[in-house]
């Protein structure tokens, strides 16, 4: 059909968009640490390097290749999941450790603490904020509306560690309900895992709930305000029926897009509170790896949050595109 | 499961409540409007609004401390949370009145209109903006001073460990923490600011000059940003901040001056965007095409036709900006990759006083600290969106 | 007989500014069974408001402070609100203005037809579906079997319009609120929604409120015409009455608007340069041809009327004139001289030549700036003058479009009304010290009587200071009071062109008779009289499509 092919014509493109912008971050990523000055090698060991260590080094990681075949080669370990092994890795095996991991080795279980992380919270947060959305927008200018919005504006205004530093106070020091430190490891009991991760969970929460709950509102008010939300009134719909018939469908895709922006913005709180609750995920071994100027961790690391924030994006987009009745059925 | 089973109870009380409250309403007011077509769900909120109410005020006069003898820290910040929630909105109150009778009638007439949010935080900006201009005289020690006690409590009471020459105590190595909480005003803030101008000047002038010459320049510029933009900012900021802390020791540059560039740079690229769009929406008007067909040069229309008309939302813009801003530095700092030592900065101190809060139970003076550092970030972001809110609100509402 | 809706002192009041402030200040109404009322006013004569109220609907920010508005015995003011949903869409309906707007993207025209029927439990859905496509073809809609089927998006303006008619009528109701169903549409495509609406109502002997602006049209379609003014009743009167001898001087001043004519010039001698030559222009956006061999002259102290529906390239002409659109072929000329296609090429001189006005004044004007700088700023760049002296002709062109120097000075657009707005504009063109001036769509944003004010401006200038004026319009009546030769444009072409009188007397080309015979007059028996003459398959889009 037409419709279908049109439709389909537009998500191939924004896919391809989507992946084109992903290669150019990648390049960029790339390029970025390789502005570092002077030797590499000489910069990851320090000054105390023999000059044997420093020319293994440079040979392992072929820093006499030249920057577009270190590129490709680079993008294809990305590709395939080989990402090398960690300078701290490098050094350790250098003076003679045993036994070292290699970077995916090392990021695998992490991701999957995130992704855990991040899944509860969005399991919490969503429908939370979408509910207290829409309640506020029917509700505007009551006083819950006004308490809601000098509630989540304050929220949106705090610093992560901010939140997470009262509801350790609240939920872990005066009132030992949940854990402050979330030490989380292979094999762990789900509930146990999830009593764990509560409090990061919870902070995070805090942070997007607010922010997802402003914009569903300002979506909605913008809905409630259509002339045909009006005409479904002036039918003598119950309140309900304009609401479930008539706004939600069209409010679909402005939802979708907030959750999809506000889950991306998880990418970005998820660093802190990471750290704050020592959690093992990606963002903690990020921040480690910043401090200790472990680069190929760290450009691992950036392309994984790079591409995740690509990804929620297309996701959104191409999920607003297929829920807007105008282009599901072209003229 | 006692719990539960209390939480269960209640929620039940409140369902019933407010069939109660809703039925007693139409039945004494005889079916006044107000209850006849109130739906149940509205009912059950002010059940449920009235039930927190009570609840809080059986709390607060929660004595403070147990029958074992034991401390009731929480009573202890819930009253203190109250209080000084009250005095701010006495003083917000307060600030407004004053705004009323004086200064000019433009102003008078602006505080006339003003929802008491609003009010708040212009006058913590104010406050603020007065600390860190004045932190050299207002401070009583140095930032980096180190002084002979370290890890005396907050509160001043030698009976906690606490010394009144230190009313706020001292850190790990024996710094004052007030003269470094009123020194962080100044680094923090004034970073702040001074990086989110230069972003302001970068992303403003090349999406002015983009939406207003279009073409190449235009896809150029646009193009760059969505890449840029692809990648999440904090992440962006931390990468580069690796690389710069390289840097910093080559050329023996400071850390902070690195960092003030790459957020500057990284948040240009929102500015950009927002300029662009609004300068777009105002191309397209009618007297931008007036004057065009007269025959007026670039600068007069950037300068003279669109700058004027862009002026209001690019000033809520740079006070959304400024908190974003100050909320990355803060957090950059928290990480340990932001403002460096020997500057007392709010992040930092978050990050090194944290371990006091695990004091709360015995001592709630000493778990204050940390908190004080990261509320301090938390307050003046608070009331830059409330004066943002109200100015955006303002200039929607005016449309109408 | 008793009424179905009667109106008692109904007051209304809408907030701004934290306070409210009143709309409409006591306004009785009797409405009987079958009877149709025209609403008609000028904008903030609370026409719509009134129409609402008469649904017991408020919007947001607006409030019955006082009165009645009692439905078949139910006082809607006071009636809860399940009560009032009982009876909204089921013995109440509503037409909105914009039919595009008011129906809902997400589903189906027929599903949105069948809710209120199998909502309020009058019918059952399949049946309910039978009816609307029954009603679908009584409203002539084509392809009534089908049309149904498809989304709001995929059906043209006029033919929701009418659908939306159908739905109105799908729970057969005692009562519709008509609100300016056809100001949106085209001529054309306006006087078929008319013809249809005018026989269902009388079909299903339906009671309906008609709310507009446009006084020709209520004549066709209201027995009784109810004027407002400021949210105040003027007068009401039963429609022949009303037009012909209405009593209250505003209402006469509203009729007298429809009178206004200048007298014709005479013809210009052979061989006279016309100011502006469009020669031959064909122009495009993109790859697509816009414009086809367009070509008209324009002479000194004369006024060209641009006459065309939305879409027939009537703008496009205009940015080629001014060079924001070179053409792709032909050219433009000056006083016989051609200019060059792009504006940036132009002298200043040839700039200053040629002025424009624009439609909406609103975003014609900087709002950032004071009228005296708007005005001052082509003085200043034309003419060299500043300091006092810049400020006396900024005062003499003020005292042109008839503004009191001292006070509009100093004022920002957003303190003018809507006509004075378009008055600064008028200035700032004459600022340049002009020949010609485009002047494109002036009046129509503006109401009658305002809009009369303008014409007459514009009328006097041009003796004053023998200006040529092209004016692009819709409006027939404004071609019929100022323009001296009219040009007639359809999909980018022209399509007849002449002097004024030449073209409002036959025999006229097919389109020109159309669209002529559309506009709506005065006489309550002209759509009788019309649909007899064509017969109902020969107007409207029906007609342009046999084209």
């Amino acid at each position: 059909m037409d419709g279908l092919s049109s439709i389909l014509k537009i998500v191939l493109q924004r896919l391809g968009l989507g992946l084109v912008t992903l290669f150019v971050v990648s390049i960029v990523i790339f390029v970025a640490v390789n502005l570092l000055p002077g030797d590499f090698a000489e910069a990851i060991l320090g000054q105390g390097a023999t000059p044997e260590s420093v020319a293994k080094i440079r040979e392992d990681l072929g820093l006499d290749q030249p920057m577009i075949t270190r590129y490709f080669s680079w993008l294809k370990g990305m590709l395939t999941l080989d990402l090398g092994t960690s300078f701290a890795q490098l050094n350790f095996a250098n003076f003679g450790g045993a036994g070292t991991t290699t970077i995916a080795e090392q990021i695998a279980p992490r991701l999957s603490n995130t992704m855990f992380l991040a899944a509860v919270t969005a399991c919490i947060a969503v429908p939370l904020a979408v509910t207290l959305g829409i309640l506020a927008a029917l509700y505007r200018n009551t006083a819950f509306d006004k308490a809601a919005n000098m509630f989540t504006l304050s929220s949106i205004s705090s610093p992560e560690f901010f939140m997470a530093y009262v509801l350790i106070l609240f939920l872990a020091v005066l009132n030992p309900i949940f854990p402050s430190l979330s030490n989380i490891f292979e094999g762990m009991a789900f509930s146990e895992r999830l009593e764990k991760s509560m409090l990061p969970a919870l902070t995070l929460t805090l942070v997007v709930t607010a922010h997802m709950m402003r914009m569903t509102r300002a979506a909605i008010i913008n809905l409630l305000a259509s002339p045909y939300i009006e005409m479904a009134r002036l039918k003598g719909l119950s309140p309900m029926r304009v609401i479930v018939k008539h706004a939600l469908p069209n409010a679909l895709a402005p939802i979708i897009n907030v959750i999809a922006l506000n889950l991306a913005y998880l990418i970005t709180g998820v660093v802190v509170v990471e750290v704050v609750f020592v959690y093992p995920g990606i963002g903690q071994l990020f921040v480690d790896s910043v401090k200790i100027r472990d680069i190929p961790v760290v450009q691992a690391c950036c392309l994984i949050f790079a591409a995740a924030y690509i990804l929620l994006n297309l996701t959104a987009d191409i999920l607003s595109i297929l829920s807007n009745p105008r282009l599901r059925h072209p003229k | 499961m006692s719990s539960l089973l209390t939480m269960a109870i209640i929620l039940a009380a409140i369902l019933g409540g407010a069939y109660v409250f809703r039925f007693a309403g139409q039945k004494i007011t005889n079916n006044a409007p107000m209850f006849r077509d109130m739906g149940y769900g509205v009912a059950f909120g002010y059940v449920l609004a009235a039930a927190l109410l009570i609840w809080a005020i059986w709390y607060y006069f929660q004595p403070l401390e147990t029958d074992a003898g034991m401390k009731n820290a929480g009573v202890q910040f819930f009253r203190w949370a109250v209080q000084g929630f009250i005095i701010a909105a006495i003083a917000a109150f307060l600030f407004r009145l004053f705004g009323q009778f004086v200064g000019t009638a433009g102003t008078r007439k602006l505080f006339r209109s003003m929802p008491l949010t609003a009010s708040f935080g212009i006058l913590v900006i104010l406050l603020y903006a007065i600390v860190a201009i004045f932190a050299g005289a207002i401070a009583p020690y140095g930032q980096a001073e180190i002084l002979g006690a370290a890890n005396v409590t907050a509160g001043g009471d030698p009976a906690l460990g606490g010394n009144p020459e230190y009313p706020l105590g001292t850190d790990q190595i024996g710094r004052d923490i007030l003269s470094r909480l009123i020194y962080g005003a100044q680094n923090t803030v004034g970073i702040a600011f001074v990086t989110t101008c230069l972003a302001f000047f970068i992303g403003g002038s090349l999406g002015f000059l983009a939406a207003t010459l279009q073409g190449w320049l235009d896809q150029l510029l646009s193009r760059s940003v969505d890449v840029l933009m692809a990648i999440p900012s904090l992440i962006f900021a931390l990468l580069l901040m690796t690389i710069a802390s390289v840097w910093a020791v080559e050329l023996g540059v400071p850390l902070t001056i690195f960092m003030v560039l790459i957020i500057a740079v990284i948040d240009s690229t929102r500015v950009y965007r927002l300029a662009r769009a609004v300068g777009l929406n105002i191309v397209v008007m009618d007297y931008i095409e007036a004057a065009k067909l007269r025959g007026e040069g670039l600068g007069y229309l950037v300068f003279k036709e669109i700058l004027p008309n862009a002026m209001a939302p690019l000033l809520a813009e740079f006070g959304l900006r400024f908190c974003f801003v100050f909320l990355t530095i803060a957090a950059l700092s928290f990480l340990g990759v932001g403002i460096q030592p020997p500057l007392a900065d709010w992040g930092t101190m978050v990050r090194d006083l944290a371990p006091f809060i695990n004091f709360a139970a015995f001592a709630p003076t000493a778990a204050i600290t940390p908190l004080l550092a990261a509320g301090a970030i938390a307050l003046l972001t608070v009331a830059v969106n409330f004066v943002v809110d109200w100015m955006l609100h303002k200039s929607s509402g005016l449309k109408e | 007989m008793s009424n179905l809706l009667t109106i008692r002192g109904l007051k209304i009041e809408g907030r701004s500014d934290e306070t409210w402030n009143p709309i409409i200040n006591g306004v009785d109404l009797n409405l009987k069974k079958g009877e149709v009322l025209g609403l008609i006013g000028e904008s903030g004569a609370g026409k719509s408001t009134i129409g609402l109220a008469a649904m017991g609907y408020t919007r947001d920010g607006v409030r019955i402070s006082d009165g009645t508005v009692e439905f078949d015995g139910i006082d809607l003011v006071r009636a809860s609100a399940a009560v009032k949903r009982g009876l909204l869409g089921k013995r109440i309906a509503y037409v909105a203005q914009s039919a595009a707007a008011s129906f809902n993207p997400a589903h189906k025209i027929i599903d949105q037809h069948t809710e209120a029927p199998v909502q309020h439990g009058v019918d059952n859905r399949a049946s309910s579906i039978e009816d609307g496509i029954e009603l679908y073809r009584k409203l002539r809609l084509p392809n009534p079997d089908e049309i149904g089927f498809r989304y709001p998006h995929q059906v043209s303006g006029g033919q929701l319009q009418r659908a939306m008619t159908a739905m109105a009528m799908s729970c057969r109701p005692d009562l519709i609120i008509f609100d300016e169903p056809t100001t949106a549409l085209d001529v054309t495509t306006q006087i078929e929604v008319l013809a249809s609406i005018r026989e269902i109502v009388e079909e299903f002997d339906t009671a309906a409120i008609y709310i507009t602006h446009d006084l020709a049209v209520v004549a066709q379609m209201a027995d009784t015409i109810k004027v407002l003014l400021r949210g105040d009743e003027v007068e009401e009167a039963d429609t022949r009455t009303m037009l012909s001898a209405p009593k209250e001087d505003y209402t006469k001043s509203l009729w007298a608007v429809r009178a206004f004519e200048r007298p014709a010039k005479p013809a210009v001698s052979t061989g006279a340069v016309p100011v502006v030559s469009v020669r031959n222009v064909t122009a495009a956006y993109g790859t697509t041809d816009v414009l086809h061999d367009v070509s008209f002259d324009i002479h000194a102290g004369r006024t060209v009327a641009v006459v065309g529906e939305s879409g027939s390239g009537k703008s496009t002409t205009a940015r080629c004139i001014t060079g924001l659109l070179p053409p792709r072929i032909g050219e433009i000329a000056f006083d016989g001289e051609v200019l060059p296609a792009d504006y940036r090429k132009r002298s200043k001189d040839q700039l200053r030549q040629a002025q424009m006005i624009y439609q909406m004044a609103d975003t014609a004007l900087n709002p950032r700036k004071t009228i005296g700088q708007i005005i001052g700023r082509p003085v200043q760049f034309y003419g060299g003058l500043t300091g006092s002296a810049r400020r006396a002709r900024v005062d003499e062109l003020l005292e042109q479009i008839e503004l009191e120097p001292s006070q509009y000075f100093n004022r920002l657009p957003s303190e003018l009304s809507g006509g004075q707005k378009q008055r600064v504009g008028i200035a700032r063109a004459l600022a340049a010290e002009p020949k010609f001036i485009i002047c494109d769509e002036v009046t129509s944003a503006l109401d009658q009587l305002v809009a009369e004010g303008i014409l007459r401006l514009l009328g006097d200038l041009q003796d004053k200071l023998g200006l040529s004026y092209m004016f692009i319009t819709h409006d027939l009546a404004t071609v019929k009071a100022i323009a001296d030769e009219v040009v007639v444009m359809k999909d980018g072409k022209v399509i007849e062109q002449g002097p004024k009188l030449d073209m409002f007397t036959p025999p006229h080309h097919a389109y020109t008779d159309l669209l002529l015979s559309s506009v709506p007059e005065m006489d309550p028996d002209w759509l009788t009289n019309l649909l007899q003459e064509r017969g109902v398959d020969n107007i409207g889009d029906a007609a342009v499509d046999k084209m």
